[in-house]
Parts: structure tokens; C-alpha cells; sequence
């Protein structure tokens, strides 16, 4: 019996033994390379940043200029997400938000939306995607420039009706044979924009460098 | 240090028992990520890397293992390795980072690692396990770069898209256009085209090794040959 118990410790030690060397060598090599890693998630999201919203826009530090949005349905998110601030001379010219597009052909759609001060869509990218490849994924950029049809355009210049595909007798292109990807699309970047007109004070008031959270509309009424 | 060890070592990993074509492991990565030339191989040589270092770590300690626990430990040992090289990839290599996504994880899972540390490292010294590990992950690598070639011509019309993800900016115009203005052949990208495509090459690797036989036995029996055509 005692032996059996020892053999059982010994192997025990072992493989704690063994745990502990692995333990160390992955927590060295993520000191090693953390700083590296965030530095290239940076820039990264600072390279779509300025696809959607052009460098000439902004002097600030968009990465840094955060906000925290909470979760609503005319984003079509569930989980709280970030914003970034772009400013001008300290002059609030555009904000980057996420928005989801529920009903595409196979899920989600999620997409990156940068909106001027003025309301006016600056860019749209979409940042993943599972729709049917060579079929519905013409809403990236790299397969075709589709997305940049939602350039300039605002709730001023189109009225509800105007934001949708072409068949739905909207404003926007599709492709035959794949509509219910671009009209997902072009419903998660009107209803983005509902949200930004609601919000817009808030999405631009804080001061530079403060995060704060921002309450939907809805949420405070909630709360009245 | 015997050189025709090292030779032997070489020729199974990359011909008699190709991982990919002969033995048939490791098929999640394969199938999954041999969409392009550039997916295809970056993942083979982090497979080949994590197979490479596996062997020479198992190796020295197989002695200290007991017997009872060697699955659990090598294992260990293979998920350390693997989370060393994802963190390097995200580090030095973001954009091939965000490509291979979640197949870089699952290199702990993919079997023909644990395969080989086991048959083969836990048997013999650090430097012919490390080159095994080596050979047979480069074996991998050649089968996901023509499998990886194969479904991007016909998906794509193009060849190594995307290597700049991997290199840098400065490689963005190595892209081959092979056929301009190809619509794209969907079939080939999508999963079954990768069925398709590994059935050929597994039927062109038993036609060759089957060839090289008869070659050598020209004269001998043939019927025999064709009668039982062993795999390997």
C-alpha cells in the first residue's frame, strides 16, 4: 500500500514539475513579446481606422480617444463596444463605431462605420463576414469597391425608403442572386446612423483622453 | 551521426510516409487552411517548427517520464511550444496571425504531432527526433503548398495571394495573376474542393510509388504488383 502511494506522489511531482517548467517558459515568452503584440493590434486597428475616416481628418491620437458604447438594438449588438474620437484642432470631426447587421445570409455581419461631425457617413468597412464566398462577399473590399457606395451618404440626403437595394427600390446597388447580404448591410448602416443622430452629443462631448460610458437614448428614459 | 540515418529520416517524412498522403493525419489543417499557396504552407511550417521542437524536447527527458504519465506530459510540452509560437506569429507576423486564426491553436490537437513524439521521440536521441519532427512536418508543408496551389488556381486564377501578409508590404506584387479576369471557380475553394484535391494527390503519390516499383522489379512479376498494390 505505502508503495503504491509513493510511486503515485513521485508521479504526481512529476508532472507538477513538468507543468511548472511549462508554466515558465510561456510566461516569459508573453512578457517578451506583449508589447509587441498591442503595438501591432494598434496598428492594425489604426490601419482601418484611417481607411474609413482619411488622416487629414484628424490630429489626435484615435486609438487613445476612446468610448464606451453600451450595447443597443439599433447597433444590433449585445456586448458593450468601443468608439474612437477623431478630432481636428480639438474640433470633433468624425466617430468610429461597430455595428452588427443580424441577418445575413449566414449570421453575423460585423461592421466597422465611421460618421462625420455632420452626420454624413465617412466609411463603411466590414470587418467579418461569413457570407457565401465569390457569391455574397463582394461587401469587402478586396473582392469589389461595393462598400464604398455608402461614402458621403446621410439620413439627410436619403429618406428611409432610399435605404435599400435597388430591387427593394432603395438607393443601393446588389448583386443578382446575393440581395440578402447587401440588405442586411444597408439596414445595420441606416439604423447605425438612426443611433448616431440620437446619440451625437454624447458620442462627441466627452473631453479628449477620458473614456466615459455613454447610456443610449433608451437607457435613460429607462432609468426616468 | 550516421548521414544515411538522417537521409532515411528525410525521405519518410517527405515520401513513404507523408503525413499528408500516406498517413492521412493531422486532415482538419489540411482540408481547412489549404485554400491558398501562402495559408497552406505558413501553417505547415509552424507545424513543421512546433514538430521540430517537440521531438528535441521530448527526446532528452524521455528517460524521467513514467511511462503512466508520458501522454499528458507530452501533450504539455506540445501546447507549451505551440502557445510560444502563436505568441510570436501575433507579435512579428499580425496580419498571417489573423488569417490562420484559430488552426494555430489547434496545431496542439493535430494528432500527427503527438504521433510522431510518441513513435518516434520518445524512442530515440534529440537530433534524429527534432529532424524527423522536422522532415515530417516539411512533408505536410509540401502537401498544403501544391494542395494550397491546386485549389488557387482554380478557385482564384491566381497563385501565392496574400504573401505579403507574410512578408511585408514589399512582397504584395509577387502575386502571379495566372488567369486575368477569372471569375473564379467556386467549387475549389469551398471544403469539397479540398476532398477533391487531396484525393488526386493521394492517387498521384500511389501511382508514382507504384511506377518506382515496377520500375525496380521490371522483368519480376508485375501481375503480382498490380494484384496487391500495398500503400507503402
Amino acid at each position: 500500500m505505502k508503495r503504491i502511494a509513493r510511486s503515485t506522489l513521485q508521479t504526481a511531482i512529476n508532472l507538477v514539475f513538468f507543468a511548472a517548467i511549462g508554466t515558465a517558459v510561456l510566461s516569459s515568452t508573453f512578457f517578451l513579446t506583449h508589447d509587441e503584440i498591442v503595438k501591432s493590434e494598434e496598428a492594425e486597428k489604426l490601419k482601418l481606422i484611417t481607411q474609413i475616416v482619411p488622416p487629414s481628418m484628424f490630429d489626435n491620437d484615435v486609438i487613445q480617444d476612446t468610448l464606451i458604447i453600451e450595447a443597443d438594438p439599433l447597433l444590433g449588438n449585445s456586448e458593450n463596444t468601443v468608439a474612437y474620437r477623431a478630432r481636428l484642432m480639438g474640433e470633433p470631426s468624425a466617430v468610429v463605431v461597430e455595428a452588427v447587421a443580424p441577418d445575413g445570409y449566414s449570421g453575423k455581419i460585423n461592421l466597422i462605420l465611421a460618421v462625420r461631425a455632420s452626420g454624413e457617413l465617412a466609411g463603411v468597412r466590414v470587418v467579418s463576414h461569413k457570407e457565401t464566398p465569390g457569391l455574397g462577399d463582394y461587401i469587402e473590399l478586396p473582392k469589389s469597391s461595393w462598400i464604398k457606395g455608402f461614402d458621403g451618404k446621410s439620413r439627410e440626403a436619403y429618406k428611409d425608403t432610399d435605404w435599400k437595394v435597388k430591387k427593394d427600390g432603395g438607393q443601393f446597388d446588389y448583386v443578382t442572386g446575393a440581395t440578402i447580404t447587401p440588405r442586411a448591410v444597408v439596414k445595420a448602416v441606416n439604423k447605425a446612423l438612426i443611433y448616431f443622430a440620437a446619440n451625437r452629443d454624447n458620442l462627441f462631448a466627452v473631453s479628449v483622453n477620458t473614456s466615459q460610458k455613454v447610456k443610449s437614448e433608451k437607457a435613460k428614459e429607462k432609468q426616468k | 551521426m550516421n548521414i544515411q540515418e538522417y537521409k532515411d529520416i528525410f525521405h519518410n517524412g517527405m515520401w513513404k510516409q507523408n503525413t499528408g498522403v500516406v498517413q492521412l493525419l493531422g486532415m482538419c489543417p489540411i482540408l481547412a487552411v489549404s485554400s491558398s499557396v501562402v495559408n497552406g504552407v505558413s501553417l505547415g511550417l509552424a507545424t513543421a517548427v512546433v514538430m521540430a521542437l517537440s521531438g528535441a524536447a521530448v527526446a532528452p527527458i524521455r528517460a524521467y517520464v513514467p511511462n503512466e504519465i508520458r501522454i499528458p506530459v507530452f501533450i504539455l510540452i506540445i501546447a507549451v511550444l505551440v502557445t510560444v509560437v502563436q505568441y510570436l506569429m501575433n507579435a512579428y507576423m499580425y496580419g498571417l496571425y489573423v488569417v490562420l486564426g484559430i488552426f494555430i491553436p489547434l496545431i496542439v490537437t493535430n494528432c500527427i504531432v503527438l504521433a510522431r513524439v510518441e513513435a518516434f521521440a520518445s524512442k530515440n536521441p534529440a537530433a534524429q527526433s527534432a529532424w524527423d519532427g522536422f522532415s515530417m512536418g516539411l512533408g505536410l508543408t509540401a502537401v498544403l503548398a501544391v494542395l494550397g496551389g491546386m485549389r488557387e488556381l482554380f478557385g482564384h486564377g491566381t497563385l501565392l495571394s496574400g504573401i505579403d501578409l507574410a512578408l511585408g508590404e514589399g512582397a504584395k506584387n509577387w502575386v502571379i495573376h495566372v488567369v486575368p479576369h477569372y471569375n473564379g471557380f467556386l467549387l475549389a475553394i469551398l471544403p469539397p474542393g479540398a476532398f477533391i484535391g487531396l484525393g488526386m494527390l493521394i492517387a498521384g503519390k500511389n501511382y508514382l510509388s507504384l511506377r518506382a516499383e515496377r520500375n525496380r522489379k521490371s522483368g519480376g512479376n508485375i501481375a503480382q504488383v498490380e494484384a496487391a498494390p500495398a500503400l507503402n
